[in-house]
Order: structure tokens, then C-alpha cells, then sequence
């Protein structure tokens, strides 16, 4: 059985050497489609991973969770909706109980009037203490262009963003005064030395600033513990829907005196709405790999069919010296299968160079208010096989219906072909 | 015992409203080892009967038994093993195939059909190309050599798997002459050898000078049966 079944692989390979262009065409056209796909995954995929990973880790984590109705009027940052202290302890409790979080931090956001003393502006901020929030956004610090990074803030300090930084004229180490009402309308004012710069990236909150959460409660004047969302961070990014799905079902049992629920949690994709262009990527990935079955298909089946109206008299006579049908239908399926084969090698190691080069030449884009960012696309083994064993899987399927055609052929008939 | 043997045959295709009656009450048999030849007019039915015999399509109405076996029962799979064993096929236009060298041509029935181990296979193809004089081109592909040389190769690879009976479809009409001559000799050698029967269409008056045994056939019937001395085995 093994000298049959080398030889079906021999007279295939030989037949493909035999229409040397139409082979080479062919596995061309399949070797195009496969690094289209590979750079388009590769690329698309990296930013992708990028993006995420920057409004997860540096501004949203993973999940969040507020007071029910919060998130609907988040715009207007309403101090009348933050969590009370027992509300927050039991949030502590619960996260505390599930062992896929891997830290959390309190956050107080609120609007606020920003002044030099010679100009005011409005700021959002967001207030929070250091450590827990480098534990759950640890790219926060990365985004600090100018200023000092480690510790994040301290109490006395604010972090602004770049574009109130440019436009108020205001460097690190100026003092500046926020002014903001607190829950009962009272207005107040807090002097605060500006530690450092933060760059803005696309997204909510992408643009807040950051003080310490003692800060906000002397400005806000809260004296008991107020908290306007918990942001947390998971230990695998992996568990985003299991943690979600187990977070909602113990939070939502939790009610108030009306019977509704106290809290709500949500993932970084209802939060963020680069999630909507994650999604479009995916569609677009995903329609390009239609594109790249269709050439496949429509390529092997075209040479396919016509290795097979080409070497008509030949089927007669294989059939006719007493080669099984079974055989006759594994000579043109695996000269398919080698055809995919083939190119599809050709592909991945242009797409494995191209990336390569890529990582190498540094390639760096504009997205949004951020400019250069790094290209750097990588591409897991996982990816590659998919890609290779979809194009010799289709490969496979298009050339069974002229194999199946060869192999049903009538010896008589296809002898008398000319 | 007879190797052939055909009752009642007949062989009908219907194209549309026309029925063509290709082969109408043939009756004739073939003893082993023999060299017979159809002969007969384009149209007579020759290659239609030729066809018959090597399983290749099936009768309408009649018997025919090819070394024991009722082949007009056999479904395509079983015809197709049945081939493989028991039947050789030279063709006119040698139908070797092209990407194989004479040696793997030679070689294909043994291992795509009989699957034999490579170490028995390969001394059989030697042993078969040695036998028509081809052991020397064996590393050659079929766009190397001549015609005869085509043929021969052919020849080869139809009694390589020990077949009971080879049927030669007009073998030596792509022919010149002198190597016509040569494939008559050759064939006739190796059924003196191999005890092979040979079994011809043919118009060439070369081949029917060396068959021992004439059918003529005209409008699908046969008209005559005689025994050629000339042809006959010493």
C-alpha cells in the first residue's frame, strides 16, 4: 500500500512538472492569497493586540463595576451615583472570592475647573491611589511624557493631559488650582502641583487626568468612603467572559430596598468604542480569508479540471490496465493537494520574511491624536496553521469534484478522446 | 478449456432514435496460448468486440467467459480487478504514459494494480524489458524513443503481470513497415514464451498473415472463422 500510494504522490508531483507554467500560476495565485492573508492577520492582529492592550492597561482595565444607572450618565460624571462604603465592601468581598482577578482599583471621576491663574478650563480627572491602580492599569505610568513616572502620583500632585498642558501653557512643577462642586452644589478649590504630562490616546477617558484619591475627597469634600467605578484586572485576558458571566451573576443577586439591582459590571468591550473596530477587523480578516478560499477553490478547480480534460486518453488507459477508480480519484485529489501545498509554503515563508522585515525597519502609524506608533506585527503558530491547513483543506475540496469526474470516466470513452 | 469463449453475443447503442446493432450473435472461442485475429472493415465491430472481451464494456444480450469467469456481470470495481489480473492491452497509439520513464511504465500495473513488493517488481521489469529488448531504455521517458521502441515498451507492460490475454487494438497501424514486422515477431516470441494468448483487431495484412486464428466480421456479425496454417505455432 505504501508503494501506491508513493507513487500516486510521484505521478502527481510529475504531472505539476509537466505544466510547469500552469503550476507555477496557479501556485502563485494561491501563494498571493496566503500572504495577503498572513500580513493582513499579522498587522491587523498586532494593532489590534496594541490598541486593546493600551485601553485596557492603561486607562479602562478589564472589567468595571459601578452603581447601577452610573454608566448611562457617565457623561455628565454624577458624583450622586459613586458607590457608598458598603456598597464598595461588598465589591471587595466578591472580587476577593474570585481568584481569576488579579488587582482592582477605586476610582473617584469627577469634573473639575482647571486654572493657571491666568486661564481656566474644564478637566476631567480621575482619582485614584497609586499602587492599586498600577497593579490594575500598569501602562498608565508608560504614558507620562514628561514628568516623573514611578509611584504614578501623590497626594498634592495631578497628572494632566498633553492637550491642556499645551493649551494652558502649563510644565511640570507649575501649581495650579482645581475648582470643582461637590455632591450638595458646594463649590471648592484645591491647589495641586503638576507632576507630570500624560499623553492622550483614543477612547473614553483617554484624555483625563489623574490625582490622588485623598485629593478628591478634600476637594469634593467626602468624608466617608465614595467610590465611582472599580476597574479591575483579570490574571488571564483569556477569562474576560467567565469572569464577567460569574462577576454579573453574584452582583445582580445583590438588591436594593426596590428589588433592583445595586451594581453593574461591564468588560472593557462595552466600555471602550474601539471594540466596535476590533470587531470590524475581525470582519474584515474574516472576509479576507473568504477571498483566499475562493481563489484557492476557484484556481485548483480550474486546473484541475483541465489536468483532467488534458489527460483524458491517459485515464482510459490507467483504467483500462485495471487502476481502481479509488486510485485514479487519489492521483488528481492529492496533484490538488500538492498544488496547495505548494503554494501555500511559498506564502508563509514570504509572509514569515515580510514580517520579519517589518519588526526590523521599525514601521511606525499615526491612529488617531497618537502618532507613531510601532507597527510591530507578529503572527502565532496557531494563525499559520490555520491558514495553511484552510488552503490545503480547500485545495483538497476543490479538486475532488475532476478527480471524481476522472475516476467515474468510462475507459471506453476516454480512450477514444483525442 | 477454452480462455474465451462467447455465446450469443451482442452489443447495442442507442444514440437518440438511433439503435446501432455493433455486434449481432457472435459466437466464437479462444484457446489458451493462441494468436487470433478479428478482422473485418471499419465499423465491423472489431474494436467493439475487442472491448467486450477485456471487460471494458459490457455486452447487451449473450455470454461471454474470460478464463473461467461470466464478465458480463461484473460491476465497474470488479471489472477493474478482473482487468488487472487477467488482461494486458497493447493500444495503436501505444498510450504509455508520459510522465513515467519506460522502466515505471513497465513497473505501473505491478504496483498501482498488483501492489508486488518492490524487490520482486523491480526483477520483473527487468526480466520483461530484457525480454523485448528495451533493458537499455528503461531511464528514458516515452517522448525518447521511437515508435517500435513505444510499442515494445507497451508490449512489456502488458505481460507483466503474467496476464492470461493481451488484447492488441490495431497495434501496428502507427507502424512503418519494417517495425511492424518486428512487433508481430516479438508479440508471437513472447507467447511462445509466456504462453500468453494475443488477441488482435486489426487490417493489417501482416498481422493476419501470422495469426493462427482468423475471425472476419462484417456489420457486426461474424461471416467467418479459419485456421491460418502459416501462423500456426511449430
Amino acid at each position: 500500500m505504501e508503494g501506491i500510494v508513493f507513487n500516486i504522490f510521484k505521478l502527481a508531483a510529475r504531472n505539476l512538472k509537466r505544466y510547469k507554467r500552469r503550476t507555477f500560476l496557479t501556485s502563485m495565485l494561491i501563494t498571493l492569497g496566503v500572504v495577503a492573508v498572513l500580513l493582513f492577520v499579522s498587522i491587523s492582529g498586532s494593532f489590534k493586540v496594541m490598541m486593546i492592550s493600551q485601553i485596557t492597561d492603561s486607562m479602562l482595565g478589564h472589567l468595571q463595576i459601578h452603581r447601577k444607572g452610573y454608566l448611562a450618565s457617565i457623561d455628565s460624571l454624577p458624583l450622586n451615583r459613586n458607590l457608598s462604603a458598603k456598597q464598595v465592601a461588598k465589591i471587595k468581598q466578591v472580587l476577593a472570592e474570585e481568584d481569576a482577578v488579579d488587582a482592582y482599583a477605586l476610582r473617584i471621576k469627577l469634573g473639575a475647573m482647571f486654572s493657571n491663574f491666568a486661564e481656566t478650563t474644564n478637566i476631567r480627572l480621575n482619582a485614584v491611589f497609586p499602587e492599586q491602580e498600577l497593579n490594575t492599569v500598569p501602562l498608565l505610568s508608560t504614558r507620562i511624557v514628561q514628568g516623573q513616572s514611578a509611584g504614578l502620583i501623590n497626594k498634592g500632585e495631578v497628572l494632566i493631559p498633553e492637550l491642556i498642558a499645551k493649551g494652558m501653557k502649563v510644565k511640570v512643577g507649575d501649581a495650579i488650582v482645581l475648582v470643582a462642586n461637590n455632591k450638595d452644589g458646594s463649590v471648592n478649590g484645591l491647589s495641586l502641583k503638576v507632576r507630570g504630562i500624560l499623553e492622550g490616546i483614543s477612547g473614553p477617558g483617554g484624555r483625563d487626568g489623574v490625582i490622588h484619591l485623598e485629593d478628591a475627597k478634600t476637594l469634593l469634600r467626602i468624608t466617608d468612603v465614595e467610590i465611582s467605578e472599580v476597574a479591575i484586572r483579570l490574571k488571564n485576558m483569556d477569562q474576560l467572559s467567565q469572569t464577567y458571566e460569574a462577576l454579573k451573576a453574584k452582583l445582580s443577586s445583590i438588591k436594593n430596598q426596590q428589588g433592583q439591582p445595586v451594581f453593574e459590571v461591564h468588560t472593557w468591550e462595552k466600555l471602550s468604542p474601539f471594540y466596535n473596530i476590533a470587531k470590524m477587523i475581525d470582519l474584515m480578516t474574516f472576509f479576507i480569508r473568504i477571498m483566499l478560499v475562493a481563489i484557492v477553490l476557484v484556481s485548483i478547480m480550474n486546473v484541475m479540471i483541465m489536468a483532467v480534460y488534458e489527460r483524458i486518453n491517459e485515464i482510459g488507459t490507467i483504467a483500462a490496465i485495471g487502476t481502481l477508480p479509488s486510485r485514479i480519484l487519489g492521483i488528481f485529489v492529492v496533484e490538488g493537494f500538492l498544488l496547495g501545498i505548494l503554494g501555500t509554503a511559498i506564502g508563509t515563508v514570504i509572509s514569515l520574511i515580510a514580517i520579519a522585515a517589518m519588526n526590523a525597519f521599525q514601521i511606525s502609524f499615526d491612529f488617531g491624536r497618537q502618532t507613531g506608533l510601532r507597527l510591530a506585527p507578529t503572527i502565532s503558530a496557531g494563525e499559520v496553521a490555520v491558514v495553511v491547513l484552510t488552503v490545503i483543506g480547500i485545495a483538497v475540496v476543490a479538486s475532488l469534484q475532476p478527480a471524481y469526474k476522472a475516476a467515474k470516466m468510462d475507459p471506453i470513452v476516454a480512450l477514444r478522446h483525442v | 478449456m477454452p480462455l474465451v469463449v462467447a455465446k450469443n453475443l451482442n452489443k447495442t447503442y442507442i444514440a437518440g432514435d438511433i439503435t446501432v446493432n455493433a455486434i449481432q450473435d457472435v459466437e466464437f472461442s479462444i484457446e489458451p496460448a493462441s494468436f487470433v485475429s478479428f478482422v473485418g472493415p471499419s465499423g465491423s465491430g472489431k474494436s467493439t468486440l475487442l472491448n467486450m472481451i477485456g471487460c471494458l464494456d459490457p455486452p447487451t444480450r449473450g455470454s461471454l467467459q474470460v478464463a473461467g469467469n461470466d464478465i458480463t456481470r461484473l460491476d465497474r470495481r470488479e471489472a477493474a480487478l478482473f482487468r488487472g489480473k487477467n488482461i494486458g492491452f497493447v493500444f495503436q497509439d501505444f498510450n504509455l504514459i508520459p510522465v513515467l520513464t519506460v522502466f515505471e511504465n513497465v513497473e505501473y500495473p505491478l504496483q498501482m494494480v498488483q501492489n508486488w513488493p518492490v524487490t520482486k517488481r523491480r526483477q520483473r521489469v527487468q526480466d520483461m524489458l530484457e525480454a523485448v529488448g528495451m533493458a537499455d531504455q528503461g531511464d528514458k521517458y516515452p517522448s525518447q524513443i521511437s515508435g517500435g521502441q513505444k510499442q515494445r515498451v507497451a508490449v512489456a507492460r502488458a505481460l507483466v503481470t503474467n496476464a492470461k490475454l493481451v488484447l492488441a487494438d490495431e497495434p501496428t497501424a502507427n507502424l512503418d513497415r519494417e517495425t511492424a514486422t518486428r512487433i508481430i515477431t516479438l508479440m508471437k516470441k513472447m507467447r511462445d514464451e509466456f504462453d500468453t494468448t494475443f488477441v488482435f483487431s486489426t487490417h493489417d495484412p501482416r498481422v493476419v498473415k501470422n495469426a493462427e486464428i482468423i475471425h472476419t466480421l462484417e456489420d457486426g456479425r461474424l461471416k467467418k472463422s479459419e485456421a491460418d496454417n502459416g501462423g500456426h505455432r511449430v
